[in-house]
C-alpha cells in the first residue's frame, strides 16, 4: 500500500468517525427535555404574548423540531429533505440560533478562524517548549536543570487551567502591559485583514497560547525525557562516546532521531485535550474563539449552535490526528500501516 | 536437646540439609507480593509522604465540621470580603497564647471599598473546643462541638471572608468533602466500565474486540471539555445538590473509560495465550471465572496505579465544570463553586484570597500524581 493509499484510507476513516460523532452529539444536545422553542412557547403563552407565540411555531416547523428526532438528525445532517428541501450540514446550512435570531453561520463566522488560529499556536509553542527543555533534562539528567524542568512541569501538569489564565493574564498586564480580554484590539473588529490587525491579534496571542500550552509542553517533555533517556542507555552511544565524538553532536546526529516519534504521534493525545483547554481558557480570557458560544449555546439550549460548534471541535481534533498519523508514517519507515492481518 | 551416652549434645528436631540455604535464598521470593511492592514503596519517599498527605486528607472529610471554625453557609453580614486575619502570639511582647485581634469594617470614602481596621489593643484569644454553628458529624451526628471559633464578638477568617461574608476556610474544608469524592466516584464508574469492556474486547476477540475498540477511539479522539459541558448541561437544573454531584461525577467516570480499557485489553491480548489459561479453560472454567480469577489479578496493581493517576484529572475536571457554572452549583460547596466567586479580574486584583482554594487542588493533585508515580515505579519489585 502506497502512501497515498493510506491518506486515503485514513481520511475515510476519519469520515465515518465524524459520522459516528455527529449521532453522538445530535443525541447528547437532545439530552435535556424540551427544546428552546417549546420553552420559548410555553412562556408567551404563559405571558398572553400570541404573535411571538406564531413566530415560535414557524420556526419550529421551519426547522423540522415537530418531527421525530431520528428524522430531526437525518435532516440536520442533510440525508434526508427538510420543510426547505435538502439543506444540512452536507449542504452548507448549519441552521439557525434560536438564542441570537441569527443564522449560526454568521454567528461562528470570525471565530472558527481564530479558533484554529489559537490551536496551532498553542501547538507551536508547545513543540518550541518542549524539545530544547526535554532535550536538555535527558542530557542533564539528575542535575538541578532536570530537577527543576521536573518541578516545573508537575506544577504545570497540577494547576488548573482557567486559574494560571487569570494570573498570567493580571500578572501579565500589571508588569509587561500585555493587553486584557480579547484576541484584538477592538476597532480591528470585523475589519478587514490588514498589517496592523494582525500585530493586533499576535500581541493578544501570548498569553492565551502560554497557558493553553503549558500542560501540553509539560506532559510532552517528561516524554521526551523518557525516550531520550532510553536511547541514551543504548550501547551504540557508548561506542560514539568511545570514539571521542563531541558530546553535543553526538546527542543530535543520533539519540535525538529515535527520540522524535513521539513529537509527531503524541499529537494524537495532545490535540484534544488542547482543544478543550481552548475552550475553557476562552471563556476565562473573553476570546472571540467559539469556546464562549459554546458555553451560552449548551446553557440555553440553543441546539443547532451547539451542535455545530461541538462537531467543528471534533473536526479540528479528527484532521490534527489524521494528519498526525500520515506524517508519521512519512517520518518512520519502520512503522507499518497495512493493519495486523498477519 | 538430647544428651548422648557419649557425653555428646544433638538437636532434636530433623536435619534439613536444604533449610539453611533455602531460608536465604528464597526469602524474598515467598514473601507476598503485597510485602515486596510495600518494601519498594517506602524507598520512594515522596510518594510516601504523599500517599500519609492523601490518606490524611481522605479522614479528615467527615470531620470537616468539627475542625471549621463555621458553617459554610454561615454569613457575617458586617465582614464581606475580609482580610485573612492572622494569629498572633505574643501582645506587647507578653506571651498569651494563639489570639486574633478583632477587626472592623470602615468605608473608605475614596476608593469605594470596605477597609478592615484591626483593634490592636485587645487581644482576643481563640476559644477551643467551643460551641457554634450546629453541623452532623460524618453527615449523621448532630453536633455543635468545633476544635477552635471565633472570640465572643469576634471574627475569625484565617483565609478571609468572600462575597458574602462566608468563611473561605471553613468553605474549603467543606468544599473538600465534595472536591475530593467526585474523583473517587468517578474514577470507580471508570474503573467498573472500564475492565468490563478492555477484558471482553481483550478476551474474546473478534467482532465483539473491534467494535469496542472502534468506541474506544473515537471517545479517545474528542476533546473532553465540550462534551463534559454539553453532558452537564443536559442535567435538569431542578435536581438537588447531592444528586447533581452524583451525576457529575458518573459523566466524569464515563468519559475517563476508554484509556483503562485500552490498557486491559493490550494485557489481555497477551496474558490469554499464557499456559495458564488454556489449562484452565480444559479443566472447565467459565470465562468468567477465567477473568476475573486468573487474568485480573495479574495486573491489578498495574490498574491501581494508573487510576492513581487520573483521579486528579477528574478533581480537575470538577473544579473546571463548576467554575464554568455547568457543574456542582451553590449551596453546594466545592472548590470550583468557591473558585466561580474568583473568575473576575477584580477578584485577583482587590480579593486575592477568593482565589485561594486553588492551593489545595494544586497541592492535592501533584500528591496524587507523585503518589501514582510511586506506585508504579515499585509495582515491580523483583526489577532494580
Amino acid at each position: 500500500m502506497s502512501i497515498l493509499r493510506y491518506a486515503i484510507y485514513r481520511f475515510m476513516t476519519m469520515l465515518l468517525t465524524l459520522l459516528v460523532v455527529s449521532a453522538l452529539v445530535f443525541v447528547i444536545i437532545n439530552l435535556p427535555p424540551g427544546d428552546y422553542l417549546s420553552n420559548q412557547i410555553a412562556e408567551l403563552r404563559a405571558s398572553g404574548q400570541s404573535a411571538g407565540v406564531a413566530k415560535a411555531e414557524f420556526l419550529r416547523k421551519e426547522y423540522a423540531l415537530d418531527r421525530p428526532l431520528y428524522q430531526q438528525y437525518l435532516i440536520w445532517i442533510g440525508f434526508i429533505p427538510g420543510p426547505q428541501g435538502f439543506s444540512g450540514l452536507l449542504q452548507g446550512d448549519f441552521g439557525w440560533s434560536f438564542e441570537f435570531d441569527r443564522p449560526v453561520a454568521e454567528i461562528v463566522g470570525e471565530s472558527l478562524w481564530l479558533t484554529v488560529l489559537v490551536n496551532v499556536a498553542a501547538v507551536l509553542f508547545v513543540y518550541m517548549i518542549a524539545l530544547p527543555l526535554g532535550v536538555l533534562a535527558a542530557a542533564r539528567s539528575r542535575t538541578w536543570v532536570d530537577y527543576t524542568s521536573a518541578f516545573v512541569g508537575y506544577l504545570g501538569l497540577a494547576t488548573p487551567n482557567f486559574l494560571l489564565a487569570l494570573i498570567m493574564f493580571y500578572y501579565g498586564h500589571k508588569y509587561f502591559d500585555l493587553p486584557i480580554g480579547g484576541l484584538m484590539d477592538p476597532r480591528f473588529e470585523g475589519e478587514p485583514m490588514t498589517f496592523e490587525k494582525m500585530n493586533s491579534i499576535l500581541i493578544h496571542l501570548i498569553v492565551p497560547t502560554f497557558v493553553i500550552g503549558t500542560s501540553g509542553a509539560a506532559a510532552m517533555m517528561q516524554r521526551l525525557r523518557a525516550n531520550l533517556l532510553d536511547e541514551l542507555g543504548k550501547p551504540y552511544v557508548e561506542t560514539a562516546i568511545a570514539k571521542g565524538m563531541a558530546p553535543s553532536r553526538m546527542l543530535t546526529k543520533y539519540p535525538l532521531r529515535m527520540a522524535f516519534n513521539p513529537f509527531v504521534a503524541d499529537i494524537g493525545n495532545l490535540l484534544p485535550s488542547m482543544v478543550s483547554g481552548s475552550v475553557l481558557v476562552s471563556v476565562v480570557l473573553g476570546l472571540q474563539t467559539i469556546g464562549p458560544t459554546l458555553l451560552t449555546a449548551l446553557k440555553t439550549q440553543d441546539q443547532f449552535l451547539s451542535a455545530f460548534v461541538l462537531m467543528f471541535v471534533a473536526l479540528l481534533t479528527l484532521m490534527g490526528t489524521m494528519i498526525s498519523d500520515v506524517l508519521l508514517v512519512l517520518l518512520d519507515p519502520r512503522i507499518r500501516y497495512e493493519g495486523r492481518e498477519t | 536437646m538430647t544428651h548422648l551416652p557419649d557425653g555428646r549434645y544433638v538437636d532434636d528436631a530433623p536435619y534439613d540439609p536444604q533449610a539453611s540455604i533455602q531460608q536465604l535464598e528464597r526469602r524474598d521470593l515467598d514473601a507476598p507480593n503485597w510485602i515486596l511492592i510495600w518494601r519498594k514503596f517506602k524507598t520512594h519517599k515522596l510518594g510516601l509522604i504523599s500517599g500519609i498527605f492523601l490518606l490524611l486528607c481522605y479522614l479528615m472529610l467527615p470531620f470537616a465540621g468539627f475542625l471549621s471554625p463555621y458553617t459554610p453557609n454561615e454569613r457575617q453580614s458586617d465582614h464581606l470580603y475580609a482580610p485573612p486575619q492572622s494569629v498572633q502570639w505574643f501582645h506587647e511582647g507578653e506571651f498569651v497564647g494563639p489570639f486574633i485581634y478583632p477587626i472592623t469594617a470602615e468605608a473608605d470614602l475614596e476608593t469605594f471599598q470596605w477597609k478592615f481596621v484591626p483593634d490592636t489593643d485587645t487581644p482576643l484569644p481563640i476559644r477551643f473546643f467551643c460551641e457554634a454553628g450546629e453541623y452532623n458529624l460524618a453527615g449523621l451526628i448532630p453536633s455543635d462541638t468545633h476544635l477552635f471559633c471565633a472570640p465572643e464578638g469576634a471574627t475569625l477568617f484565617l483565609w478571609g471572608s468572600d462575597r458574602l461574608g462566608r468563611d473561605v476556610f471553613s468553605r474549603i474544608m467543606y468544599g473538600a468533602q465534595l472536591s475530593l469524592t467526585v474523583g473517587l466516584i468517578g474514577i470507580s464508574v471508570s474503573f467498573f466500565l472500564g475492565i468490563i469492556l478492555g477484558s471482553m474486547a481483550g478476551y474474546f476477540g473478534g467482532k465483539l474486540d473491534w467494535f469496542i475498540n472502534r468506541i474506544i477511539e473515537i471517545l479517545r479522539s474528542l476533546p473532553e471539555l465540550p462534551l463534559w459541558l454539553a453532558l452537564s448541561a443536559a442535567v435538569p437544573s431542578n435536581w438537588g445538590p447531592v444528586s447533581v454531584f452524583f451525576i457529575i461525577s458518573v459523566i466524569l467516570g464515563i468519559l475517563d473509560w476508554p484509556g483503562l480499557a485500552r490498557a486491559v485489553r493490550a494485557k489481555f491480548l497477551s496474558l490469554r495465550e499464557e499456559e495458564y489459561v488454556r489449562a484452565a479453560e480444559m479443566m472447565g472454567a467459565s470465562s468468567g471465572r477465567v477473568i476475573r480469577k486468573h487474568l485480573l489479578p495479574n495486573f491489578m496493581s498495574h490498574l491501581i496505579a494508573s487510576a492513581t493517576l487520573s483521579i486528579p484529572a477528574m478533581i480537575l475536571g470538577e473544579t473546571a465544570l463548576s467554575f464554568l457554572g455547568l457543574g456542582l452549583r451553590a449551596p453546594a460547596v466545592s472548590w470550583g463553586v468557591m473558585l466561580n466567586d474568583a473568575q473576575n479580574l477584580a477578584s485577583i486584583e482587590i480579593y486575592p484570597w477568593t482565589a485561594i482554594p486553588m492551593l489545595p487542588i494544586i497541592v492535592i493533585v501533584l500528591a496524587f500524581n507523585f503518589l501514582g508515580d510511586g506506585l508504579r515505579d515499585s509495582l515491580d519489585p523483583y526489577q532494580q
